[in-house]
């Protein structure tokens, strides 16, 4: 991906110590916590983490959909140079589905059930630019062809329930992409659908993103969607950041013991069958109770080669261990290396 | 690794099909989703047997017509060595001592307004028993073993977490001692690192109490981790079944192929490099599915006999049953080696996949015309083999 003429130095792409907390009748929902991250153009980023880790609050608070009137949002998110947090209500509204876009999980919860997906393609071009009703259809048809759907011209006059899931979550990227977005989030595009409409939708977001040089954020809970379509992965856990690092790097080299927890609990098909998984013992931690330590250390393994209580009492920072590589955790670098290597050893089937 | 000693579970020939009502005041039956269309199985006695397939494709309808939750429209299922589907609700009864059900959603399937106590205990309750010692200390004891704190008998299902709420409910599954345990995605709900949990959990039981499990699942790689044997449905049918090792390093039916390809493997390196198969479109219609072999409108393999014959469910090898009239081995690496131990093998047509551009395509089958022969309009291939990037 070529970069245009801009400062090295800023991302296209920079969230800068973002929190998100909701406060609610049972206490303060620490959503998220001191985030930070940024993307350059054209690039994939995964974003990992389980259920309840902050991964769609993140989403939200970029396409600036979080309520402040039901939550604290703080920090900063700058999007090519412009402040997002900042920004009032229409000027985010106006960026919304033109150079930012989002794919959600469930594709009927963001398509009207009541109108004609083409009425729909339509109404989003129009929101961001006018045109005659004629060439806004012929413009939307051309877009449901090229996400893939059969019989197009047929199709632009179906209702949402008349589609299969596969089909509407086609819909769904057609509209995203509709505006020419410079941005696509994706939360979750492909939970919801089989395996063999999955490798088609993860193929037709990366063709598409290849085709107009967009930047994705990809939110996943599943590895093998990160190993398949992200350039860089961020692993979140109870509202934060702990590891960030290229896919390959992830992968190769975990550092932070909670990556390697996730890395250990998955079947695998392209292995030899272990007798027994390994899985992460414990739950996630409740948000409105995160732990004041580090947020993994109930889960840790290593927790107490850490002297001093350290992991109970501190909350450890994100700092770079390699180029581009980041971990939040206490442990020396060595020793979470070593750990890591064991670790990765046993699982493919060494010694 | 099976431990055969005898059949638990062994289903003949499974319809079931429900009624589909047009939307008039006075609904009328329009038509018919044959939901499970002629499905046969047996599962032995401490063995596991994975059900794998799209959504859609029938497996929980399977799943619920072998407890009888759905009635079957036609075929015979034995559990234990007695045919249930002739019996009444009330003659059903002993049998949920033998065969025991977990659902998907931990959220739903327990009552949130009984104590997990309460919930655990239910079986007891409902079949009259009084286990040694009272329901409560056998109660606790179940939560001691599924891993949750006894003490926490008396609480809700809300105040637990999904995991947690998924031992809930293999803790009430395993109070009766069933032989068979019927589970229906158990695990699809669950975060990585506690769906691992589970799995083990399953599986320590197995040996302990030397259940039988009906295990279904979308996820493949679940699947391998806990099954003996596997079943790949599609559409209502059974496409392929065979020992775990067969199916996932041996498949022969095109759909085998394809689901196996599509799912991603958590390596980068290899998924970046790995060639796939891409599926086009989506499961049919089950109102009205496709004529002859129900894969027949996304296979790659389909041939003009595809759309007039059923093919049936033969055993090709011990153990293995493949419903295809034009099976292949491995695609495309490896090819060799396995084409080659399958020819040995008399009675087994083998066809060597060809490039897809010669291949009369699904899409061209569907405008068959009068003769027989595909007209000329050029039709997408069916298979792209690797990726695009
Ligand atoms: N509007 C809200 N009010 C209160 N709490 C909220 C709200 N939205 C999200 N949360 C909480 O914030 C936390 C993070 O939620 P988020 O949706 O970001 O998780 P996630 O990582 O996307 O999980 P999943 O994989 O389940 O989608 C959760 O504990 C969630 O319950
Ligand atoms: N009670 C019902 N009435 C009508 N149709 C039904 C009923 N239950 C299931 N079906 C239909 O039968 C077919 C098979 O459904 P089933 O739930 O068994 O599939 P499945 O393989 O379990 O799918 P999933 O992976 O989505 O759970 C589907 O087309 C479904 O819509
Ligand atoms: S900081 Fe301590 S508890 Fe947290 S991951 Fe590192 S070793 Fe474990
Ligand atoms: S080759 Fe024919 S019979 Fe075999 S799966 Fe394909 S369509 Fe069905
Ligand atoms: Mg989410
Ligand atoms: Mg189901």
């Amino acid at each position: 991906m070529t970069t245009p003429d801009r400062p090295a130095e800023q991302p296209f792409l920079e969230i800068k110590d973002l929190s998100v907390a909701f406060p609610t009748e049972d206490g303060l929902v620490r959503a998220v916590e001191g985030v930070s991250l940024s993307i350059e153009r054209g690039r994939t980023l995964a974003i990992v983490g389980e259920s309840g880790s902050g991964k769609s609050v993140t989403a939200q608070a970029i396409m600036g959909l979080i309520d402040r009137k039901v939550a604290k949002v703080t920090g900063e998110i700058w999007l090519d140079g412009q402040e997002l947090i900042g920004l009032p209500a229409n000027e985010l509204q106006a960026l919304r589905g033109g150079k930012v876009a989002m794919i959600f999980q469930d594709p009927m919860s963001s398509l009207h059930p009541f109108y004609r997906v083409g009425d729909q393609i339509t109404e989003a071009i129009n929101a961001h630019r006018s045109m005659r009703a004629k060439a806004a259809r012929a413009i939307a048809l051309e877009m449901l062809r090229r996400v893939g759907i059969p019989a197009a011209d047929r199709r632009i006059d179906d209702y949402p329930h008349q589609l299969s899931g596969g089909m509407r979550q086609r819909v769904m990227i057609a509209m995203a992409l509709i505006n020419a977005p410079e941005l696509l989030i994706a939360d979750e595009p492909t939970t919801a659908l089989d395996v063999t409409v999955q490798a088609q939708i993860l193929e037709l977001i990366a063709s598409l993103q290849g085709e107009f040089g967009i930047t994705v954020i990809m939110i996943t809970h599943d590895l093998g969607i990160v190993a398949d379509v992200a350039d860089d992965v961020a692993v979140m856990y109870g509202g934060r950041i702990v590891e960030v690092a290229s896919t390959g790097v992830l992968y190769a080299q975990p550092e932070m013991p909670y990556t390697l927890g996730l890395l250990s609990s998955i079947p695998r098909m392209d292995r030899e069958l272990s007798a027994r998984l390994e899985p992460i013992p414990g739950n996630p931690p409740s948000p409105i109770q995160l732990p004041p330590g580090c947020v993994f250390q109930p889960r840790c393994t290593y927790s107490d080669r850490v002297a001093g209580g350290t992991c109970l009492n501190v909350r450890p920072d994100l700092l770079e261990t390699a180029p581009g590589h980041l971990v939040r955790c206490h442990l020396p670098a060595e020793e979470r290396r070593q750990i890591s290597q064991g670790v990765l050893n046993v699982l493919a089937g060494g010694s | 690794m099976t431990t055969e000693t005898g059949e638990i579970l062994r289903v003949s020939d499974l319809r079931t099909y429900f009624p589909v009502r047009s939307h008039a005041l006075i609904p009328r039956v329009i038509g018919q989703v044959k939901a499970v269309d002629g499905v046969s199985f047996q599962v032995g006695s401490a063995e596991t047997l994975g059900l794998v397939g799209e959504s859609g494709s029938g497996k929980t309808t399977v799943a619920r017509s072998v407890l009888m939750l759905v009635r079957p429209t036609s075929g015979q299922i034995v559990i234990d060595g007695q045919e249930i589907t002739h019996l009444s609700p009330k003659a059903l009864m002993p049998m949920r001592r033998k065969a025991q059900m977990i659902f998907q959603d931990p959220y739903n399937a327990l009552n949130p307004r009984h104590t997990v106590g309460g919930i655990i205990g239910a079986p007891y309750r409902i079949q009259g028993i009084e286990p040694p010692g009272g329901v409560r200390a056998a109660v606790q004891a179940l939560m001691e073993r599924v891993g949750l704190n006894p003490e926490h008998y008396n609480r809700y299902p809300n105040e637990f977490s999904g995991g947690q709420r998924q031992r809930i409910g293999i803790a009430r599954a395993i109070a009766l001692r069933p032989k068979l345990i019927v589970c229906d995605e158990p695990v699809s709900a669950l975060d990585v690192s506690i769906q691992a949990q589970i799995i083990n959990l399953l599986r320590d039981l197995q040996q302990e109490f030397g259940l039988s499990y009906l295990f279904v699942a979308h996820d493949l790689a679940v699947v391998r981790q806990i099954s003996h044997r596997v079943a790949v449905m599609y559409l209502g049918h059974l496409m392929e079944m065979a020992p775990r090792e067969t199916i996932y390093a041996a498949p022969l039916h095109p759909y085998t192929h394809s689901l196996l390809s599509a799912v991603p493997i958590p390596d980068p390196k290899l998924q970046k490099e790995r060639s796939r198969i891409m599926l086009e479109g989506d499961l049919p219609s089950p109102i009205n599915p496709p004529s002859g072999c129900v894969f027949r409108t996304r296979c790659f393999q389909a041939q003009e006999r595809c759309s007039v014959e059923v093919p049936p469910l033969i055993e090709v090898a011990p153990g293995h049953q493949v419903a295809c009239h034009f099976p292949v081995a491995t695609l495309p690496a490896g090819i060799e080696t396995a084409l080659a131990t399958l020819e040995n093998q008399p009675g087994v047509p083998v066809r060597r996949p060809q490039p897809a551009g010669d291949q009369v395509s699904s899409a061209q089958l569907d405008r068959l015309p009068a003769d027989g022969r595909p007209d000329s309009t050029p039709v997408r291939p069916k298979v792209r083999v690797g990726r695009s990037r």
